[in-house]
């Protein structure tokens, strides 16, 4: 067997904490193949990204490498133990972004926004290659122009914040590769961006792996992934490996019930209706059992219902000048929540979900249409209510934020988190505030004892379970849920799903729930309403918009969820052409000319489709 | 750009023209003005010849008309016994209590408070950056600690007690009088090279004992910022890529916790001229401090009107200076909203 490219043997890493030292890495052993892509897969804190970090020696300081060897063969130069090596001796800094590279999670934060990409790109080349800085600027156009910068010219100069995230990813991975190194370690490359750009990026790695013949440890929670794009897998658990093999063997044939439980963890197209997904811990909840929805009269007909919604926002177009861009982000939307009902609104990052989500709950105002909601008494229109009717309103309807860390004091503590609606809403005494938070916290499936503790101290899904039982403290009876699950990991994500659907079913509650993930729409909505620049493109009944998805940007959605099904692969080469969000690249019938709204048609029960007003007319 | 800059001229303008009345206005509220009340006591004293010329000067500033005109023939819009003759046609008044114009009061004194404040300014970024950096890259090490304590310490001690302290040793040890920004033999001479060195020589102890405080409380700030950044995602994407620890800290981390010491420079510039009042005055500084003080407790209107008018002035300019400056190093300011 030829010799591997990277060969890590018992490795360990321990942290240095306040509470005593902590062993995340223990006694690791896998290799990675020369020019072979290898999936290291696990949950949060299972030690994927301490072992990456250890492979670059770029370890915080209370880590440290504390036994094992990573053996390095490096195809052009000698073998070298990177355990053994000085974090800051000369061979590391020549290993290190010269012949083994990392792209990482967030390319916002990954890049710095004062300095140019050209700038940050070259800097690579020049730390690692004799060149001069013209030919450096000349390689860094180059890749660029490789990576798919429309004007490599102008990319130099601009700024990360000027991109889009997939750009910024783009831009992340030809610094990472224009030293053309023997390994390249993708940490989670793809979690932060939207469905269509993760699998243009992995088309990308995958191209230039082909090109370049280098290895890549890729690092990720998304069993999707992994079936699309890696050779062997290594799956972590609490800083071991549990299991190794074939990407076929991992997926026909997984042996470690771990893996097993991780794989019915994740939302699959194929589910039947009433599958259930199995997280790998369930909440187990008494109260929540034997909970039920509190008396009040139901409305007859949708409780929410949102007319003909627009919003605009002016820019101006910089600092210096006083130009004024409109952007239309939200263009003559209708959604409808039926009682007890989920309402999935799908699209990618910028297509305006947030903003209606905002707009329902009078976070924000609109420019024209009607939020209508129905307490039971006939529906009224949000942005007129006042008084004692608009606090009633703000009891009803309550939001679920996308990110767990940052949605919650941090210094309040669990207690004061949950009795705080209610003390701003002046309910109950505080004897009655107390058991209501013990209540609460039973229904998320928290100890009781966590009353005390602050959130620093849970972990992400259970902060988002923190996050829930906040919102129910008021018994409101619709929950706006804003991608409440994008940051958790594959297993967490099953139990908060699943924790979202018995809440559903016990306490009667109606969601509009947000996403850009389509698997976790599907699992958990009723009705979908496919989202693109501000207008709903399609909206139809789950079954039906699966099996019969018309409109081409549902089509491209639907194509680059990457399913954990090895024999269903994405198709990368439909996917390359970035044309399905940009509406006047729509095919006939559905091009919408620039400034047009178009309309939507019903063409089965329940399922519309927006067409341009052409083809409209023609049709009837 | 050129609108950008017409925009903020326009509103500095505004703003300017507000504080000038509030100052000149506030000045005013005490009852009686500086000449009144000296010819009171001219009065009670007989000396009638004094008497004379009080009133001729109330006559020629016109310190007997109501005090919006006054405020009017200040700032030059209105014209007084001499005709237009205000700040705006670069005339600063008359000092009555040193019987001489305003300009020839401060002469020195304004641009020996700046090279004072500028050598202290630039003291505490020499001396504070790189201990910064030094206890934020080996937090918790005993170096970091040393350097926070000596700082608290630094923070704690009264700058006008260490001034009087340093005052008597270095007379003790020394010999040294360290009063006045040049030996007493050269005051009232022209600037020669002897003159210069003594005013290099005095100018070390003001520049320490001003200059310590501020370098405790810009180590702490300069820590906290560096800190900050040091966990940030993109430091860790400048070491992966091979770059010496030294050379990314600078380019990266160091570069983006400068931001708000940038912001800072609208405060620091009249800092430069009213800051230190106290030290000035044990010290026995010919700065601006000291003349600004005794100007307010006398009521001597124009000279503490336009001390307060300069503050004003390098104020705003200031805050230009720290704008463009964060505009020109900062792209998300300067690009901020376009997309």
């Amino acid at each position: 067997m030829e010799t591997p490219l990277l060969s890590i043997r018992q490795l360990t890493v321990d942290f240095k904490a306040e509470t005593g030292d902590f062993r995340a890495v223990n006694g690791l052993s896998f290799d990675i193949p020369k020019g072979k892509t290898v999936a290291l897969v696990g949950e949060s804190g299972s030690g994927k990204s301490v072992t990456a970090h250890a492979i670059l020696q770029i370890l915080s300081k209370k880590a440290h490498i504390s036994g094992g060897s990573i053996v390095f063969n490096d195809p052009q130069n000698a073998s070298y133990d990177i355990a053994a090596l000085g974090a800051e001796s000369d061979a590391m800094h020549a290993l290190r972004g010269g012949r083994i590279a990392m792209i990482f999670q967030e390319p916002m934060t990954s890049l710095s926004p004062l300095h140019t990409i050209g700038d940050q790109i070259s800097e690579a080349l020049l730390i690692h290659a004799r060149v001069s800085r013209g030919e450096a600027r000349k390689r860094t156009m180059d890749k660029l122009a490789r990576v798919g910068f429309p004007d490599p010219k102008r990319a130099l100069t601009t700024y990360p914040f000027e991109l889009s995230g997939g750009l910024r990813q783009r831009a992340m991975i030809a610094m990472a590769l224009i030293t053309r190194p023997a390994l390249l370690i993708a940490d989670e490359p793809t979690t932060a961006l939207d469905v269509t750009t993760q699998a243009q990026i992995l088309d990308l790695i995958k191209e230039l792996q082909a090109e370049t013949g280098m290895s890549v440890l890729l690092i990720t929670h998304d069993l999707g992934v992994v079936a699309n794009i890696a050779d062997e897998v290594v799956v972590m658990y609490r800083g071991r490996v549990t299991e190794t093999g074939s990407r076929e063997d991992i997926f026909r044939n997984a042996q470690h019930p771990y893996l097993q439980a991780l794989m019915r963890a994740v939302p699959r197209f194929a589910m039947a209706p009433d599958e259930r997904l199995t997280p790998i811990r369930e909440i187990k909840s008494a109260t929540l059992a034997s909970a039920h929805a509190p008396e009040r009269i139901e409305p007859k007909g949708p409780i929410l219902k949102v007319e003909n919604l627009t919003k605009s926002y002016t820019l101006r177009a910089g600092w210096f000048s006083g130009k004024m861009l409109k952007i239309r982000a939200v263009s003559d939307v209708n959604l409808s929540l039926p009682v007890g009902k989920t309402l999935g609104l799908v699209g990618e990052s910028g297509c305006g979900k947030t903003t209606v989500s905002k707009m329902i709950m009078r976070a924000m105002h609109q420019d024209s249409g009607r939020v209508l909601f129905d307490n039971g008494l006939g529906p009224r229109d949000v942005f007129e209510l006042q008084g004692d009717a608009l606090t009633e309103y703000r009891r009803s309807v309550q939001f679920i934020f996308q990110d767990p860390f940052s949605s919650l004091n941090p210094r309040m503590t669990v207690y004061e988190i949950l009795t705080e609606p209610l003390r701003i809403h002046e309910i109950g005494t505080p004897d009655e505030r107390y058991a209501r938070a013990k209540q609460l916290l039973d229904m998320v499936g928290l100890d009781k004892r966590s009353l005390r503790r602050y959130p620093h101290s849970f972990s992400g899904g259970q902060r988002q379970r923190l996050g829930i039982a906040r919102a129910l403290a008021l018994e409101p009876r619709v929950l706006l849920c804003d991608e409440p699950v994008s940051a958790l990991d594959v297993s967490v994500q099953a139990q908060v799903l699943n924790l979202l659907k018995d809440l559903q079913s016990a306490l009667g509650l109606s969601y509009l729930f947000v996403s850009h993930n389509l698997a976790v729409v599907d699992y958990i909505a009723d009705t979908i309403a496919v989202m693109c620049r501000g207008y709903i493109v399609e909206e139809a009944p789950k079954i039906s918009l699966f099996r019969n998805p018309v409109h081409p940007y549902t089509q491209a959605l639907l194509a680059a969820v990457p399913d954990p099904d090895i024999d269903r692969p994405l198709d990368f080469a439909k996917l390359r052409a970035d044309r399905f969000s940009a509406p006047s690249q729509w095919p006939e019938p559905f091009r919408l000319l620039h400034g047009e709204a178009g309309v939507m048609k019903e063409i089965e029960p329940g399922h519309k489709v927006r067409l341009s007003y052409r083809a409209a007319q023609e049709a009837a | 750009m050129i609108r950008f800059l017409l925009r903020r001229f326009a509103t500095m303008a505004v703003t300017l023209v507000i504080i000038s009345a509030l100052v000149f206005f506030i000045i005013k509220l005490p009852p009686g003005d500086f000449l009144t009340n000296q010819i009171a006591e001219l009065r009670a004293q007989g000396e009638s010849a004094s008497i004379a010329k009080a009133e001729f000067l109330i006559k020629q500033y016109g310190l007997d008309r109501p005090a919006w005109e006054q405020y009017l023939v200040w700032i030059g819009v209105m014209p007084g016994p001499n005709g237009f003759s205000g700040l705006l046609q670069g005339d600063w008044g008359w000092s009555f209590e040193y019987d001489k114009p305003v300009t020839e009061v401060l002469g020195d004194a304004l641009w020996l408070t700046l090279l004072v404040n500028l050598a202290v300014v630039i003291f505490i970024h020499l001396v504070s950056i790189p201990i910064a950096i030094y206890s934020a890259t080996r937090q918790y090490s005993l170096g970091d600690y040393i350097a926070t304590f000596i700082g608290y310490i630094g923070l704690a001690t009264p700058s006008f007690l260490l001034a009087l302290i340093l005052l008597y040793y270095a007379n003790r040890w020394f010999d040294v009088s360290i009063g006045g920004l040049y030996d007493a033999k050269f005051a009232g001479q022209p600037w020669t090279w002897e003159k210069v060195r003594s005013l290099l020589s005095h100018l070390v102890v003001p520049t320490l004992v001003i200059g310590l405080g501020g370098t405790a409380a810009m180590i702490r700030r300069m820590r906290a910022n560096l800190l900050d950044e040091l966990g940030k995602q993109y430091y860790v994407t400048a070491k992966a890529k091979g770059l010496a620890p030294r050379t990314a800290l600078l380019k990266y981390p160091f570069r983006m916790s400068l931001n708000p010491f940038i912001a800072d420079i609208g405060n620091l510039l009249p800092h430069l001229i009213s800051g230190s009042v106290l030290v000035s005055l044990v010290l026995s500084l010919p700065t601006v401090g000291p003349i600004l003080l005794s100007a307010l407790k006398s009521q001597d209107q124009f000279l503490a009107g336009f001390i307060l008018m300069f503050v004003a002035v390098l104020t705003v300019v200031g805050m230009l200076i720290s704008d463009l400056l964060l505009a020109w190093l900062d792209p998300r300011i300067r690009l901020g909203g376009r997309r």
